[in-house]
């Protein structure tokens, strides 16, 4: 039997409320628009908790730098394939939003002279590639947390209406495409809504979760990706996933490379230090695409220790255990705690581990959310707009550069605010009607794992579908694995359909909610794995390897056929493509070449 | 009081064990694993002033790095230290 539904009208409902809600509805609540946002966790344990590096800006403290040579990193981070107008936003408009947030309150380290500290960062250098520069604007290492809190005051202060513990469920659309707003369940009561607004914004965050290994916290799962592609939004270029050589096999917490700097060595089940056939010179202390390269043919290979030979060890029980208790103390916890090692005698269990998604809901830059049309590739859905790591922009291409996340949840965020914040004052109108069938998608899926019997078990499909990814769609690809990755994947997605829960009950029932995340999951995991696999050439992220490295395709790269964005449909479970954006606003093409560091 | 609020009190704690940082979702996840459907009143109303915490500040406990002045939410820390492999 169908549950009740209960309608509230907002000017605007933003879904997640990590960083790229919470500064998108700073823009709309600050211009008088009724603003509803929905977290299903308080916005303070949003997953922006765990960036600590800082965010990218242009400021030129303590050195001189330009947002044109940021623009230059970026795109050679992404390996040509952001759009270059899109990343000239970004990084035009970083000084400002970072300024901004230094405004609201965020707590920045500071130089002598008051002005904002920034600090070098992974592949963000001055004069186009020359040297380092420092960029990297950042608060102790609570980056993420500071500028969540400072955000979140700014919200309160705006009168935005927070819906805690409430989570979305499906995009409403209507028979002309535009979007309506969301439906939701609160946690509490198990009751269901309908946010019926004018502009619906996505800000849930990444889907890690897909991978067996993830830094991801259990809250990444999609949510927004995966009402997107029910709704027949194609997702972009979601075979690209940024991965970390260490984290702990079978809980994903990461591994820093300091303890490789240390003295760590990686060995496999032969006690090898294998790094020394792959790495010559660096060895153990390669760059991190080498590193999970070499683990993933070792344990590809049969090399891999432990009963299912799935992981190798880093071994650092050959330092003195002073320097491991002085240099590297949180280390020892982590092998304890998530290992259940005690490093200093046993070697440590790891894995290249999922960290980051680079593809996602695809968007211009103003932040609205564009599919391929009659008239163009990039046509606007009306009231539908997204930021942050759920969607593309696309700035991040086919990898990500660090300290970048946050600025494009800032900047993005605030985009998408200010557009829908346009739009809604430019023509004000009343709210379009709902359409008839507007609750059904949600109704019937409900009512599906309420009445489903002899079905799946939510932990041990979840868990199908993350070995499933691990294995097939990991750091590094093989054609066969992809293959056959694409078959199981399907599988799984069958018995996602026909999942099953034992408790009915309503309020904070935990075993619903797992159920629904797991649906959102299964779309991400589903179009992850099909894009990997036609994708024949490697780029930034996705390394295959059987794409050759030779002058035309330098690292496999292959810009004559793949230069190109992958756009995954859930319906049909079919692909396009759309080309990549390479003319910037306003300056040159930064021109094609090799990406090497 | 009755066991129906004692019930949604630990369904509540339960979602609440979601944190922003993947290592305090393992420890709790872990936690969790050993406990019955229900839990007890007391260690639930501790569980809440633990919750209550700063993702940061609450892998800072259990981490081993820093220890609560609350000497009952330390108690509750110790039995969640407890490593994976005795």
């Amino acid at each position: 039997m169908s549950q009740k539904v209960t309608v509230r009208k907002f000017d605007a409902v933003i879904v997640g409320a990590g960083g790229a809600g919470l500064r998108a509805a700073i823009q709309l609540s600050e211009a008088g628009l009724k603003t509803a946002v929905l977290t299903k966790v308080f916005p303070t344990r949003s997953h922006t908790v765990a960036a600590q590096g800082g965010v990218a800006a242009s400021l030129g403290n303590s050195e001189e730098d330009h947002w044109h040579w940021h623009m230059y990193d970026t795109v050679k981070g992404s390996d040509w394939l952001g759009d270059q107008d899109a990343i000239e936003f970004m990084c035009r408009k970083a000084n400002e939003c970072v300024i901004e947030l230094e405004h609201y309150g965020m707590p920045f380290d500071r130089l002598d002279n008051g002005r904002i500290y920034q600090r070098p960062f992974g592949g963000h250098m001055s004069n186009f590639g020359e040297k380092p520069v420092r960029r990297s604007c950042a608060a102790a290492d609570r980056t993420g947390h500071a500028m969540l809190h400072a955000m979140y005051q700014r919200n309160v202060k705006a009168n935005t209406q927070f819906f805690v513990e409430w989570m979305a469920l499906d995009l409403i659309r209507d028979a002309e495409g535009e979007v309506l707003g969301v439906t939701a369940m609160e946690m509490e009561t198990g009751d269901i809504y309908a946010f019926h607004a004018k502009a619906t914004i996505f800000a849930t965050g990444g889907a890690g979760r897909i991978y067996y290994s993830s830094t991801n916290a259990f809250i990444n799962t999609g949510d927004g990706v995966g009402m997107a592609a029910r709704a027949g939004i194609p997702l972009e270029d979601m075979e690209f996933w940024q991965f970390h050589p260490t984290g702990v096999a079978g809980a994903g917490v990461l591994i820093t490379e300091g303890v490789r700097g240390e003295g760590g060595i990686l060995r496999n089940s032969a006690g090898e230090r294998f790094m020394e056939r792959y790495a010559p010179n660096a060895k153990d202390l390669a760059s991190r695409d080498v590193v999970s390269r070499a683990m993933v043919t070792e344990i590809n290979e049969g090399r891999g220790c432990g009963p299912n030979k799935d992981f190798v060890l880093l071994d650092i029980t050959h330092l003195p255990p002073e320097t491991i208790m002085k240099r590297l103390p949180g280390i020892h916890e982590i092998a304890v705690q998530f290992a259940g090692v005690d490093a200093l005698k046993e070697p440590i269990p790891v894995v290249p581990t999922c960290h980051y998604q680079m593809g996602g809901i695809p968007t211009n830059y103003h932040g609205q959310v564009v599919v391929p049309g009659k008239r163009s590739q990039n046509e606007i859905v009306p009231g539908f707009y997204a930021a942050g790591e759920c969607a593309c922009a696309s700035v991040h291409g086919a990898n990500r550069l660090g300290t970048n996340s946050l600025l494009d949840l800032l900047v993005f965020g605030k985009s998408a605010g200010e557009t829908a914040v346009e739009n809604l004052k430019k023509e004000p109108k009343p709210h379009k009607e709902l359409p008839a069938d507007a609750f059904d998608r949600t109704l019937a899926r409900l009512d599906r794992l309420n009445t489903q019997k002899d079905g799946a078990n939510v932990h041990e499909t979840q868990l199908a579908m993350r070995r499933t990814m691990q294995k097939h769609a990991g750091v590094f690809r093989f054609n066969d694995l992809l293959k056959e990755g694409v078959q199981k994947i399907l599988e799984v997605q069958q018995d996602v359909q026909r999942t099953e829960i034992k408790d009915k009950s309503k309020v904070f029932n935990t075993a619903r909610i797992e159920a629904l995340e797991l649906d959102n999951l299964i779309e991400v995991a589903v179009a992850t794995m099909v894009s990997a696999e036609a994708r024949k050439e490697s780029r930034g992220a996705h390394v295959r390897d059987d794409a050759p490295d030779t002058p035309e395709m330098p690292n496999g790269r292959d810009d004559t056929n793949w230069l190109k964005h992958t756009l995954w449909y859930k319906e049909g479970n079919r692909l396009d493509y759309k080309s990549v954006t390479l003319r910037p606003m306003t300056v040159e093409t930064i021109a094609l070449k090799k990406r090497a560091y | 009081m009755t066991k129906e609020p004692q019930r949604i009190r630990t369904e509540k704690l339960r979602w609440h064990s979601r944190r922003a940082l993947l290592e305090n979702d393992l420890v709790l996840q872990r936690f969790w694993q050993t406990q019955p459907e229900v839990l007890e009143e007391r260690l639930a109303e501790r569980l809440e002033r633990l919750l209550a915490m700063e993702d940061h500040d609450l892998w800072e406990l259990l981490s081993g790095r820093q220890r609560s002045a609350d000497p009952e939410v330390q108690q509750l820390v110790e039995l969640l230290r407890q490593p994976a492999v005795q």
